[in-house]
């Protein structure tokens, strides 16, 4: 079976600077994936290139078709979520206008009980202005927005960022939840290897712009050199 | 009393007229960083569509004052969203002060074209309401200030329903807060961009519309208007609607409070004092009284 998201040499640049030489990966459906790497290495890049918020070369397939220069916008309608480095909420906006937001492309009035499954504190929470949320909170409420635009595919990044160990267990374990009970595949990108790879089936690690090594999440946690590098045991 | 109802009811008028252009100019600057220094010529063009409207025979006959008003801003809309397709949309990945300047020299072109189409000389402009006042309680109340004050913040209050309770208000809200995000949730910022110069045009076309019976046409109609309107917008806090709505009545009523009971504040010392307290504003609270400062956390 043709695999739901497909990178053949990806490159990418910012400026004159080059960010990507040539990346490819494949994320099949159902399936979760993880991006590892050093800073610097191209992990938000890669997604970036994918979601068009970068302008990038070679070819992005998704879900069987080529994915033209569309942006973002085009990206997203396409069927793919992008919760971006830094979570992209709407701070000045209540948190039920954040998840409005999700169910954007969506006509007709959404349905919001779903999503109030996986996340049922933002009922309580409504009214709140979403920029007054914990950070941990954010990344929730980022992940029930993303989850609202019904994607075929989930891309995160760096959701560990700036939360403490306990709150990025509590959203990796969403993620694992969307993942088995909706199904949705999940490309994550990841700093928190060892997280990352105890809900991955499968990974790439990136070095300077360039998948350095990927395999199945077992490989790759017993391997000597990401052990050393990135799980520090 | 009678004094303090009248310079009060003169003031709000005058307000809401700079108020819906401060209106105009926060809501490009809310979405874009870019102030639109054409707005007032904006407003004063379409002025001029509402009094060709009203005065020119269109297929045999001339349009009454309320079918004029709405169909101008129709019109408005239809121009302010042209206006960002054909002259900002391409400069989108332009500075900030590329923008801006595009918005000054559509400033010169509009005031030009407009002299040049319908001559430059100053022109009556119908006023909708009666000259005539209502008295209350032995106060005086002009129909004409309660008027220009009533319908100008009722196309305020309208834009405000859209803002608050469509769908399409709230992408407008969220695309101005975070352009990335609303992107990548599959909003097209870039024409919700153009929805916004439309909407500023056509609060523009209703406060040229308000002041032209009180100050006349001509194609400088507006600029003093626009510098009042700054004044209000920066007053509010550049960032804030309710705060350029506020900004544009308070300055309204606090420069016909001065030109009533203090002695030297003529009309011609107006400006200036507007100018006055933009200035001091921006000393003492520089990011205006509804304003807030931008803490970024690290």
């Amino acid at each position: 079976m043709a695999p739901l998201l497909e990178l053949k040499d990806v490159s990418a640049r910012y400026g004159p600077v080059a960010a990507l030489h040539g990346v490819s990966l494949t994320v099949d459906a159902g399936e979760i994936v993880a991006i590892l790497g050093a800073n610097g290495a191209g992990k938000t890049t890669t997604l970036r290139a994918v979601s068009g918020t970068v302008r990038r070369d070679g070819d992005v397939v998704f879900a069987g078709k080529r994915l033209g220069r569309m942006g973002p916008e085009g990206t997203a309608r396409a069927g793919i979520a992008h919760v971006p480095e830094g979570r992209g909420i709407f701070a000045e906006l209540t948190v039920w206008e954040n998840l409005r937001m999700g169910a954007y492309m969506r006509r007709g009035r959404p349905n919001f009980s779903t999503v109030l499954e996986y996340f049922p504190w933002l009922d309580a929470r409504r009214n709140q202005q979403a920029g007054t949320l914990s950070g941990g909170e954010q990344q929730m409420l980022a992940l029930a927005r993303a989850f609202l635009q019904r994607p075929r595919l989930l891309m995160l990044d760096e959701p560990s960022l700036g939360l403490a160990p306990l709150v990025t267990r509590e959203v990796f374990r969403v993620v694992s939840d969307l993942n088995h009970k909706e199904g949705l595949a999940v490309l994550v990108v990841e700093q928190n290897a060892a997280i990352a790879l105890g809900a991955a089936q499968r990974a790439y690690v990136l070095e300077t712009g360039n998948v350095a090594l990927s395999g199945t999440a077992e490989q790759l946690k017993s391997d000597d050199a990401v052990r050393s590098a990135y799980l520090g045991y | 009393m009678q004094q303090f109802f009248q310079a009060l009811m003169a003031g709000l008028a005058d307000g809401a007229i700079f108020a819906s252009l401060a209106l105009a100019l926060v809501l490009i600057y809310k979405a874009t960083e870019v102030i639109n220094f054409a707005q007032g010529e904006m407003a004063m063009f379409t002025t001029y569509i509402a009094y060709a409207l009203l005065t020119h025979p269109h297929f045999g006959h001339t349009l009454s004052y309320w079918p004029a008003f709405f169909m101008t801003l129709v019109i408005a809309f239809v121009f302010g969203v042209g206006l960002q397709r054909v002259v900002i949309k391409p400069l989108e990945k332009a500075s900030v002060l590329t923008v801006v300047m595009a918005t000054i020299a559509l400033l010169v072109i509009l005031n030009g074209l407009a002299a040049w189409i319908w001559s430059p000389e100053l022109k009556f402009f119908p006023s909708p309401f009666p000259t005539s006042t209502w008295v209350i309680g032995g106060v005086h109340i002009s129909k004409q200030d309660t008027g220009t004050f009533g319908v100008t913040l009722a196309c305020v209050f309208v834009l405000w329903l859209f803002f608050r309770f469509t769908k399409l208000g709230l992408a407008m809200r969220a695309g101005a807060v975070n352009p990335v995000a609303a992107r990548l949730l599959g909003v097209r910022t870039s024409w919700l961009l153009a929805l916004g110069w439309g909407f500023a045009a056509v609060l523009g076309a209703v406060s040229g519309m308000m002041s032209a019976p009180t100050n006349f046409l001509s194609p400088s109609m507006m600029q003093a208007v626009l510098i009042f309107a700054f004044a209000s917008a920066v007053l509010g806090g550049l960032e804030s609607p309710v705060g350029a709505v506020a900004g544009g009545l308070g300055l309204g009523v606090l420069l016909s409070m001065l030109g009533t009971y203090v002695h030297p504040v003529t009309p011609e010392l107006r400006l200036p004092v507007a100018l006055l307290i933009l200035l001091v504003v921006l000393l003492i609270k520089p990011a205006g009284l509804f304003g807030r400062v931008v803490v970024r956390r690290v």
